[in-house]
């Protein structure tokens, strides 16, 4: 007996006192007419609200016949609370509605009263409620304070993912016109341009060209960012922000680094300029599958034999996870669908298809290909950001955890200064930046604060304990989120980069 | 869809403050919403408005972070063209700030 001791104590998660109705209020920016009627949605909700109670009613039930998982997640939910404080918007909000069983219960009361027979017989006696106008504009702004990261459904013994049931609540209220404008203004832009920011072919050209020279200037060696061509081996898909925003740009930079030094043929599509497809978070199957034909459209036209995915989280989610059969990038192209056997045929399974840029690199790490002065990001002490999609959507690599371990690996490959945040709020137990899931607006950004609180009280706790002065991550999404509210915590908005930023300062290209 | 009154006249925006006719726009305009960013325009503002602009008659859509700073950099000075002096400019972001003040469409998306 005496050698055993007890364990340390652990510091217990504080659980956040109540504010009921702390974030009640009209939610986001509505569409309007013109933004949801470009993308095939009704304009706006019918003036007699038993038209749209009805047609609420009728996509809810052709969803829970369509969607199998949507009705277990109704049923089989019983209030055991193992999900109340995972959500980073109920710990930063403390709106009681934000607890995700709360945010499931929105919609279980409409399911129960409409669906299931003691609902029906008793509605009071089993939670069960009336589809109201109130009820409805509840929906929009309770399932517009969730971010679709997933986090919940890791601590839920049943396995409820409250992220489906936000993207059902967001197609059934798309589908009576009570969409929300930043999504869907979007998803147009992407139809109709090509892209999230609406960046046409000739404004993306020379936004490259005068990167080709800025790189040219810093480093002294011809860099190419090629658009269009054909016959090259990989076709990159990148979220647009990589073209546009800080700092994101400096990732970009890192890919074509990487692709320069292995010497790997690659090019960028005017067509497909966007990795991105928020048709996952607003639930429509048939707007993801539009955005990601684009895709498949520009690899045929280009005959690339690989299609690598840069850092853009839930675009590897829906990547990783979809294009297979969305698409036929990958296995799993329907029989039929003759584009889809093509492109299947035109790839090289070789290689993973798609790979994310970090396998790429990865792979030329372990392959030594890449060499590195580490030295080169001594001023950096550096920790590492999960984002959601990739860590619970998705995978890298040919080992459980390759999305946790990849990044990570290179970024000590590249870096001497490596340090994890606390356990519990890294890899598949990661919290969202507070910005994800179509949330992203400016509308947003009292919630978009609140929501980033607990990454950054422990991003605090790491700078405190280790000096950590560079948070990386691998989603344009959680860059951009990260941008704007760290500076509110008091933290320096360039604390905030990519992995491929790291690698692109490090990277030896040859001499100067 | 809201309005707002300069110099005697009603111009259209979205619900975020942004003009929804580009062609509305005029340097009253553009100090009005100033204004309303709690910006007081001077000559360094107008510098980087005008270039947006001239960017965006040219390639319909605003220019990248980086492309702005290089231009600014060029004709003001290499210590200009870096975003911390845009950000000193336009402390909401130089991206949305100085598009809504030029009377551009919001960048959108991950940015």
């Amino acid at each position: 007996m005496a050698d055993v001791a007890a364990p340390a104590y652990r510091i217990i998660p504080i659980i956040p006192a109540l504010k009921p109705g702390a974030m009640e209020g009209k939610g986001p920016f509505v569409a309007n007419e013109k933004i949801n009627e470009a993308i095939g949605f009704p304009g706006k909700m019918a003036e007699n609200w038993q038209e749209t109670h009805d047609a609420v009613i009728a996509k809810m039930g052709e969803l829970l016949s369509k969607y199998r998982s949507l009705k277990v997640y109704m049923d089989a939910c019983v209030h055991c609370g193992a999900c109340s404080d995972k959500c980073h918007y109920f710990i930063g909000t403390q709106d009681p509605k934000n607890m995700p069983v709360a945010r499931q219960d929105l919609m279980r009361s409409v399911y129960r009263r409409y669906f299931t027979l003691p609902g029906k017989l008793f509605p009071k006696l089993v939670g069960a409620r009336d589809l109201t106008r109130e009820v409805l504009d509840e929906w929009y702004n309770y399932f517009n304070q969730c971010s679709e990261c997933r986090r919940c459904s890791v601590f839920c013994p049943y396995g409820i993912d409250t992220a489906e049931v936000t993207m059902a609540a967001r197609e059934i209220l798309d589908s009576v016109g009570y969409g929300q404008k930043y999504s869907n203004e979007i998803i147009g832009k992407v139809h109709r341009i090509g892209n999230n920011l609406g960046l046409p072919g000739p404004a993306l050209q020379d936004t490259l060209e005068g990167l080709e020279e800025d790189v040219k200037d810093a480093t002294g060696i011809d860099i190419r960012f090629p658009m269009d061509v054909k016959g090259a081996e990989v076709l990159l898909i990148t979220p647009s922000a990589d073209f546009f925003a800080e700092p994101h740009i400096d990732s970009l930079i890192g890919y074509a680094k990487v692709f320069h030094a292995t010497g790997t043929s690659w090019t960028l599509s005017s067509m497909a300029s966007e990795a991105g497809n928020f048709g996952m978070f607003i639930g429509n199957y048939e707007q993801l599958r539009k955005i990601a034909l684009r895709i498949r459209e520009a690899a045929l036209e280009l005959g690339v034999k690989r299609i690598v995915v840069g850092e853009c989280g839930h675009a590897w989610r829906v990547a990783y996870s979809f294009w297979n059969t969305l698409t036929g990038v990958g296995d799993g192209a329907d029989a039929n669908d003759r584009f889809a056997q093509m492109l299947q045929k035109q790839l090289d399974h070789r290689y993973k298809q798609p790979t994310h840029i970090c396998e790429f690199t990865w792979d030329m790490i372990q392959d030594e290909r890449l060499s590195f002065d580490k030295s080169k990001n001594d001023k950096h002490i550096i920790t590492f950001h999960d984002s959601c999609n990739v860590a619970r959507g998705s995978r890298m690599g040919d080992f459980a955890g390759g999305q946790f371990e990849i990044p990570r690996n290179i970024i000590k490959a590249v870096a001497n200064n490596y340090v994890e945040m606390r356990d519990g709020t890294t890899r598949e137990q990661t919290f969202c930046c507070g910005g994800g899931g179509g949330l992203l607006t400016d509308d947003l950004i009292d919630l978009r604060v609140k929501g980033a609180l607990p990454r950054m009280e422990v991003l605090q706790e790491t700078v405190d304990v280790h000096g950590v002065n560079f948070m990386a991550t691998i989603c344009a999404i959680c860059k951009a989120q990260f941008t704007k509210v760290m500076p509110i915590y008091g933290f320096d908005r360039r604390m905030v980069g990519g992995v491929h930023q790291l690698v692109s300062n490090a990277i030896i290209l040859g001499d100067k | 869809m809201a309005n707002i009154e300069v110099g005697g006249n009603s111009y259209e925006t979205d619900e975020e403050g942004y003009l929804v006719n580009l062609s509305d726009w005029n340097s009253d305009i553009a100090n009005y919403i100033a204004g309303t960013e709690n910006i007081e325009m001077n000559d360094q503002h107008w510098e980087v408005i005008n270039f947006l602009r001239e960017y965006f008659e040219e390639y319909q859509i605003a220019p990248a972070v980086r492309v702005l700073t290089k231009a600014i950099g060029k004709k003001l000075g290499a210590d200009k063209g870096n975003s911390e002096y845009l950000y000193g400019l336009f402390p909401y972001g130089p991206g949305k700030q100085a598009c809504k003040i030029a009377g551009l469409p919001k960048p959108t998306g991950c940015v």
